[in-house]
């Protein structure tokens, strides 16, 4: 492939700089009567002047009003699809008996990490003292845990297929990290108003906040996983013929997912997380009771549904760095003791 | 036609090798090429041929090019230049698609650091090459049970290698590489990583089942001693360049330049010399004062030191002979002194 020289690379930036600042400068409503008198007035550079105003703001909105206008009917599409699934999970287990739950989780618990028993004592207990705290904590708690599964899942589903993209093309990995370094520091509210617009008010945008939020995580660390796998090990399937996907599934993914594991355990943490911040654009669920007890100055209820949600988190995050330790030694098991 | 063919290979790692090789061609020192372009040359001109059946170590000091060398051969490395024939084929035309069925049949490598699949079990790993080829559970088992027991780990095959020591996992190492038949065997440093004692049962592993299978084998070393002991022909490498080839006797008795001496010199040559290199032969050899009961028999292919304790004791003349028993030649105490002294090319 020819690479184009940086030379023209460079050039091209400036030209798209300067047409910026002409365009700027004309759509302008506050700049001088001709362009001489900014050389015989040299008054503009003193403080940043108004006509020096790339008109972002004007197009964003514009293009976000075509968009909504042009494709907002598959955003209802999808919004309706996740409603559906959330509605029908959250019914389910809400429905559920609450003995009944608490010990689900404790025999997914058990499973998961590999029978060991003070991990499942642990979760068990706390996630009793969810609803032992306040009962209407029970089944805001479901919400938002439905919620978080559900976020984690679309991470999950859209967050690895990158991470091995990411891994497997340097272009690729160059492309797409500022997109994740942006996703992770643009602040929350950022995209919850336009959430809102494009889902209304609930549990969707919420959802779709966390793909937004917690997805960067899993996928870094998808990508670093693969990459960090040992070069004698790829070469030694190399070497033996394995083309790309058996490379893929049978050596690079079983060996990176340690830090798959990791990266959704930190996806988790982050989901619910996210979660409690949309509470602010209406999101029911523990978010929600923190939000009432600050609105009524009320520190007790508002510290008991924090616990709550740090009782929650610890639940999930039990849960899934016990699966991840398993797969860990699975994958690497002990070294003997010398 | 040799087994494997290496015509002028170059390989020049950096940014833009093409723009490099006229001033590695034009005879620029590794150095040179370094501080002018930030380039670094793996392998400069380097071109030999290994023939079937025969052991040919490749040794060298680290950097010099030799783990660079036996990639080129699988190309788990592409060449900047040259050509590499293995088996009447040009490695280097083939398409990826030819690549990857030419390195699922004609040849296997076992690595410095084992590189074993941790998540698999010894049998799963051993199979791996088989599995590769898509032979089916049964079949790959069958024959990756016989490889196990070939190299002695019955009982191990559903550890896993972490549980295993490190001789145990290159016995795995190497199992696998045989698993799928290849005639050629490349191995990378395959024993640096072992302590000496494992090291030396592993020489010996695969002496005895290379006097059974007959493969062609690369062996990458940095170890003299080992070289000496496996190795048909000898390649010294230094940086980069191959700088001799030869039998192990012909290296030591005669180092092509001081990189070589310096590298046998503290070799113990009765070990690796044989009767038939130091001899004086029949014709040349001056019989007359010869007492019959001061002629002590050997083989033409034993080692100095098999005979050197008898010569020192009884004071006798070494009568080589050959396997029909015909007399080849004649040591005495002159021919051992020229051939255990360091400087031996000099004496003469």
């Amino acid at each position: 492939m020819k690479r184009i020289p940086k030379s023209i690379i460079y050039s091209f930036y400036l030209i798209i700089f300067f047409i910026l600042i002409v365009v700027s400068y004309n759509s302008s409503r506050r700049k001088p009567d001709s362009v001489a008198e900014l050389i015989s007035d040299p008054k503009w550079l003193n403080n940043w002047p108004k006509w020096l105003d790339a008109p972002f703001k004007d197009w964003i909105n514009t293009g976000w009003k075509s968009f909504i206008a042009d494709y907002g009917l598959i955003f209802d599409a999808i919004g309706y699809g996740l409603l559906r699934g959330y509605t029908t999970l959250k019914t389910l287990i809400v429905q559920a008996p609450w003995p009944l739950v608490v010990v689900g989780v404790i025999a997914i618990t058990y499973f998961t990490s590999g029978r060991k028993l003070g991990t499942t004592v642990f979760v068990g207990f706390c996630t009793f003292f969810i609803g032992f705290l306040n009962p209407r904590f029970w089944d805001k708690a479901i919400e938002t845990t439905t919620m978080v599964v559900l976020g984690i899942f679309l991470c999950i589903i859209i967050g690895i297929p990158v991470g091995i993209a990411m891994a497997r093309s340097e272009r690729v990995r160059n492309a797409i990290l500022p997109v994740l370094d942006l996703m992770q520091v643009i602040p929350a509210f950022c995209y919850l108003i336009p959430g809102i617009i494009l889902f209304g008010l609930g549990a969707i945008p919420a959802i779709i906040s966390i793909i937004v939020y917690a997805a960067p995580p899993l996928i870094r660390l998808t990508d670093l996983g693969i990459r960090l796998v040992d070069k004698e090990i790829i070469e030694a399937a190399e070497s033996f013929g394995a083309n790309k996907k058996q490379k893929l599934w049978g050596v690079q993914m079983p060996l990176a997912l340690p830090n798959i594991m990791q990266g959704i355990n930190q996806c988790t943490m982050m989901a619910l997380a996210m979660v409690v911040i949309a509470s602010m654009i209406g999101t029911r669920g523990l978010g929600d009771e923190v939000l009432l007890g600050l609105q009524q100055l009320n520190v007790g209820a508002a510290l008991e549904a924090g616990l709550a949600i740090v009782l929650l988190a610890i639940v999930l995050d039990r849960m899934t760095q016990a699966y991840g330790d398993k797969i860990q030694e699975r994958t690497q098991p002990q070294k003997k003791k010398k | 036609m040799s087994k494997i063919e290496v015509k002028n290979v170059f390989k020049i790692f950096g940014t833009n090798p093409d723009s490099v090789l006229p001033m590695v061609k034009g005879g620029a020192s590794k150095e040179e090429v370094l501080e002018k372009t930030g380039h670094t040359v793996g392998l400069d001109n380097v071109s030999l041929s290994i023939e079937e059946g025969e052991t040919f170590v490749c040794m060298g000091l680290s950097g010099s090019g030799k783990s660079t060398l036996i990639r080129h051969l699988n190309r788990l490395i592409d060449p900047t230049d040259g050509d590499i024939i293995v088996d009447g084929t040009n490695v280097m035309e083939l398409s990826d698609q030819q690549l990857i069925e030419f390195r699922k049949h004609e040849m296997s490598m076992v690595f410095q650091r084992f590189g074993l699949f941790p998540h698999k079990t010894v049998l799963e790993n051993v199979g791996y090459g088989l599995e590769i080829q898509g032979k089916e559970v049964e079949e790959r088992k069958k024959l990756a049970m016989a490889q196990i027991e070939s190299v002695g780990l019955q009982g191990f095959e559903d550890q896993y290698p972490s549980q295993l020591s490190g001789g145990m996992q290159q016995r795995v190492g190497l199992a696998r590489a045989l698993a799928t038949n290849p005639q050629i065997l490349l191995m990378d440093e395959a024993f640096s990583a072992l302590d000496p004692l494992i090291r030396s049962d592993m020489q010996s592993q695969l002496i005895e089942l290379q006097a059974k299978l007959k493969k062609t084998i690369v062996f990458i070393t940095h170890d003299l001693d080992e070289s000496l002991r496996l190795g048909d022909h000898i390649g010294i490498l230094n940086g980069g360049r191959l700088v001799q080839a030869g039998t192990p006797e012909e290296i030591i008795m005669k180092p092509a330049d001081d990189y070589v001496e310096a590298f046998v010199k503290d070799v113990n040559r009765a070990k690796v010399l044989r009767a038939k290199t130091v001899m004086v032969k029949v014709n040349e050899f001056d019989s007359k004062n010869l007492k019959l009961a001061d002629v002590f028999k050997v083989d033409e292919g034993s080692y100095i030191e098999q005979f050197l304790p008898k010569v020192l004791a009884d004071r006798c003349t070494i009568q080589v002979v050959d396997k029909m028993g015909d007399i080849k030649g004649y040591i005495t105490e002159k021919e051992l002194a020229i051939s255990l002294s360091k400087d031996a090319h000099n004496i003469r």
